[in-house]
């Protein structure tokens, strides 16, 4: 078995970002299994920026504390990532650019700028080197390298792609002349069956664009802001119109009003974008218009940590408005799942006329994650979308709660929708008998809503010892923190929501009841989701494994979280 | 098409006098010329007395949050360009809570007519000074006289690049109906500004103020961007009619996505295998 991490870092504005994208896909390519993350500041140059490449020949689901070979651009990095260093770990650096003492690991000096120069290349081409001599310290084939250079540089000519490669072959050369030794981690091509390769980001957009949404409005907000890249550059492709407005007041009642003349409609942000969209989130929920709002979560309050992780928005966005109408938040915890929960959102946003959330963070939406095949089993459904009507009544009180939908403009019929409690014509009526009904007729859709939804998902033995719990991008590092102590012998279990709302109590407190031990392992400081668990269920989880730091969980701290806890 | 058959059964509430019933009226009036069907129009209303309007008026409609017609009638428009689209609001709504809509939907020049009941003072919430109120007025809100400036919307719209700028007053229904019908059929975005009473809490700018300080534009050039500043910054006697007007493609001509046909009538299907191909 292969398993081994690969990073580059220095300062911000060296193309690092690029560079380990090129990592992450020449092994994707080779038939290894890709788990990225990145670590940067909110700078445009400048900061110490990380990007870490795990490559696994066995499916894995998050990143890893050690460091195999670090690609250091400067003198700090060698320091800053000492601790990630094992005995034999190799630190690349351009030993005629900087004075690096090695004492974690093995030194790997190389001339970096000297050789990407005399390849005829640029001084950013360094990093074309590096990759190279990485590419001859693991052994690994250079002409998939070559593959993902093309097509990532083939654009802008094919000089630019010589130079690259030229470069790439100058440190794959010096590497093989210079250091005869071979490296303790060899990864050889697996075969020739390419996995995707994609961020939490590209998934939802991906997803979104499979359910045919024809609209996405958004404000740019880190780090949502690669959905809002990934659909505009698409756009053309897959007729999607696309919308920057002035501000996320303006995003959602555009995306409002999209919706509701019937194109499916998405929009993302972050918790500060979403603090602004809260009122519109309830114009939807009123009008029964269906709308999908992706909540990409990072730090705060306030501007908080832009560019780092956090699951602290959990109750902001399940209580977000004034009084109650039907809430559905999703919460994917993998790229499968962000693909899935964007193409799903849109059919449950028009079956059910409501406005949809799908809640991710930072460590999901920018990370890379292999894949090897995606669900595209699910159909489009627009629920009682209806061409014509006489006497049309937009909000005819059914048993469902649901009722159904022409679009404006439909020929003979008038459609009104109403922020205002309104009658079954959509004409403003504060009625008691009339606000009672329109007040059931809305929340009843939950009762179908909550059926249709998946039921929460527990990985691992029945029979565990301990129950890990939690929603979201935590799923990760819990499914390998539970590999790593299988080997030892210790059984572990997860219980991951996929949706805290309408939240699943029944199952969640089936599930719990037949746990010996729980630990709730959650981004946040209070322990949010272990308060909801306790307010929905009954259930006290006490342990609780909580990280609100801005950076994600790594799995050997959820293992020796588990250790101390069951006293291993 | 007659008038009449754009009223609802819901019972009008708005005060007797009040201007709305006159825009209400030319409104109608302006559709019926215009052989614009109610189910051929749509309306976002803002919040206010204004907004009433869903209610007694038999067209498609969207009342929204206050400030934030624009905004959802610039998403109807782009989801479905075949649909006429006019945005309904207030002073408070159009010019305090949501005046930035208004500068960014002028500056894209959003197909969107923007009727905006202008009365000079929050009527709904019972008299408080609104973003045209003169300085010095006294509210509720304000019972030392209002320290800010009103705003000049006429000269604000002008500057974002509005291609279609005009002032009316609800007293001339005539006037009031013709220009709605060129503000409909302007491509681009479109500014009524119209002057209306509120016979309840402003006792100041009623109906006769109105008749001695505005007069109907005339030998008026309003292809000439600088001659219509100078119009918009006349704030003694108001002058009504058509500041400024330029043809320029509209947003919704420019999204190329809309080419073939609106958002709303392409099919949802896609290959799903090929959107994944980029990332493998």
């Amino acid at each position: 078995m292969t398993d081994f991490t690969w990073k580059i870092a220095g300062p911000a504005g060296l193309g690092i970002m690029t560079t380990g994208l090129i990592f992450s896909k020449a092994f994707s390519r080779g038939g290894y299994h890709v788990f990225d993350y990145i670590e940067y500041p909110s700078l445009i140059r400048g900061g110490h920026n990380t990007y870490q490449c795990r490559i696994s020949s066995e499916a894995i689901n998050s990143q890893s504390r050690s460091v195999h070979i670090l690609v250091a651009l400067n003198k700090e990095t060698v320091d800053l990532h000492k601790p990630e260093m094992l005995e034999n770990s190799a630190v690349i650096y351009d030993n005629e650019k900087m004075q690096a003492e090695v004492t974690a690991g093995k030194p790997y000096p190389i001339p970096l700028t000297r050789l990407a120069k005399e390849s005829g290349g640029k001084e950013l081409m360094a990093n074309n080197v590096a990759l190279g001599a990485s590419m001859a310290l693991l052994d690994y084939d250079l002409g998939i390298l070559e593959g993902v250079i093309r097509d990532m540089f083939g654009r802008k000519g094919e000089e630019i792609v010589k130079m690259n490669m030229n470069a790439a072959n100058a440190g794959y050369n010096y590497v093989r002349e210079n250091f005869k030794e071979p490296f303790f981690v060899i990864a050889k091509k697996i075969s020739d069956n390419r996995k995707y390769l994609l961020t939490g980001n590209e998934a939802i957009g991906a997803g979104a664009v499979a359910s045919g949404c024809k609209c996405f409005v958004a404000y740019p907000m880190t780090p949502a802001s690669s959905i809002l890249h990934y659909l505009a550059e698409n756009a053309k492709k897959y007729g999607i119109a696309v919308r920057h407005a002035e501000d996320e007041i303006s995003v959602i009642n555009t995306a409002i009003g999209a919706a509701h003349a019937g194109a499916r409609t998405m929009t993302a942000t972050s918790g500060g974008g979403f603090a602004l969209m809260v009122e519109g989130y309830g114009l939807a929920a009123m009008t029964e218009t269906p709308l999908v709002i992706v909540e990409v979560q990072r730090p705060g309050p306030a501007t908080g940590m832009p560019t780092w992780s956090g699951q602290g928005d959990l109750r902001f966005v399940m209580h977000a408005h004034q009084d109650d109408f039907p809430r559905v938040v999703m919460t994917p915890g993998d790229v499968e799942e962000a693909y899935y929960c964007a193409a799903y959102a849109h059919n449950l946003a028009e079956k059910y006329q409501t406005p949809i959330i799908i809640m991710s963070d930072k460590h999901l939406a920018e990370s890379h994650k292999t894949a090897e095949k995606f669900d595209h089993s699910l159909k489009i459904e627009r629920g009682e979308l209806i061409d014509s009507a006489t006497d049309y009544k937009r909000y005819k009180l059914t048993k469902t709660g649901i009722s159904p939908r022409l679009l404006p403009g439909a020929k003979g019929a008038i459609v009104v929708a109403n922020s205002d409690e309104h009658n079954e014509y959509g004409y403003s009526c504060e009625e008691i008998e009339n606000r009672n009904k329109m007040m059931q007729k809305r929340m009843k859709k939950l009762d179908m809503l909550a059926k249709e939804l998946p039921a929460p998902k527990l990985y691992g033995p029945e029979d565990a010892e301990l129950t890990l719990t939690g929603f979201g991008s935590v799923k990760g590092a819990i499914l390998d923190a539970i590999k790593i102590l299988e080997k030892e012998g210790i059984k572990v279990n997860f219980l991951h929501l996929i949706y805290v709302s309408p939240f699943p109590d029944k199952s969640v407190k089936e599930a719990l009841s037949k746990a010996k031990k729980v630990i709730s392992v959650e981004n946040n400081f209070t322990g949010q989701f272990a308060g909801l668990v306790r307010e929905k269920t009954g259930k006290n989880i006490t342990k609780r494994f909580l990280k609100y730091d801005g950076r994600p969980f790594y799995p050997e701290e959820i293992a020796e979280k588990v250790r101390k806890v069951l006293k291993k | 098409m007659n008038p009449e058959e754009f009223n609802t059964k819901e019972e009008v509430t708005w005060c007797p006098g009040c201007g709305n019933h006159s825009i209400f009226m030319a409104l109608k009036q302006a559709l019926v010329n215009l052989n614009i069907a109610p189910d051929q129009v749509i309306i976002a209303y803002g919040i206010g007395c204004h907004g009433h309007e869903v209610n007694y008026l038999r067209t498609n409609g969207f009342e929204g949050l206050h400030g934030r017609p624009v905004p959802v009638a610039e998403g109807i428009k782009l989801a479905n360009n075949e649909l006429n689209v006019i945005a309904v609001s207030g002073d408070g709504d159009a010019y305090g809570e949501g005046l930035s809509h208004m500068i960014n939907a002028a500056r894209g020049n959003h197909n969107v007519t923007y009727l905006v009941h202008d009365n000079r003072v929050y009527g709904l919430t019972t008299g408080q000074t609104s973003p045209t109120s003169a300085k010095g007025t006294k509210s509720k809100s304000t019972p030392e006289g209002a320290i800010d400036e009103p705003i000049n919307p006429m000269a604000m719209a002008i500057a974002a690049g509005a291609t279609f700028v005009a002032r009316t007053f609800a007293g001339n229904i005539q006037l009031t109906t013709e220009l709605i019908m060129q503000a409909i059929k302007h491509n681009g975005f479109a500014l009524l500004d119209i002057l209306q009473p509120c016979v309840s809490f402003n006792k100041v700018n009623n109906f006769q103020w109105y008749m001695e300080h505005t007069y109907k534009l005339e030998n008026h050039n309003p292809a000439d961007k600088v001659a219509a500043l100078q119009k918009a910054l006349e704030m003694e006697k108001l002058p009504l009619g058509v500041l400024y007007k330029e043809e320029k493609p509209s947003y919704e001509e420019q999204v190329s996505e809309l080419s073939e046909g609106p958002l709303t009538k392409k099919s949802l299907e896609v290959d799903k295998e090929k959107i994944m191909e980029e990332f493998l």
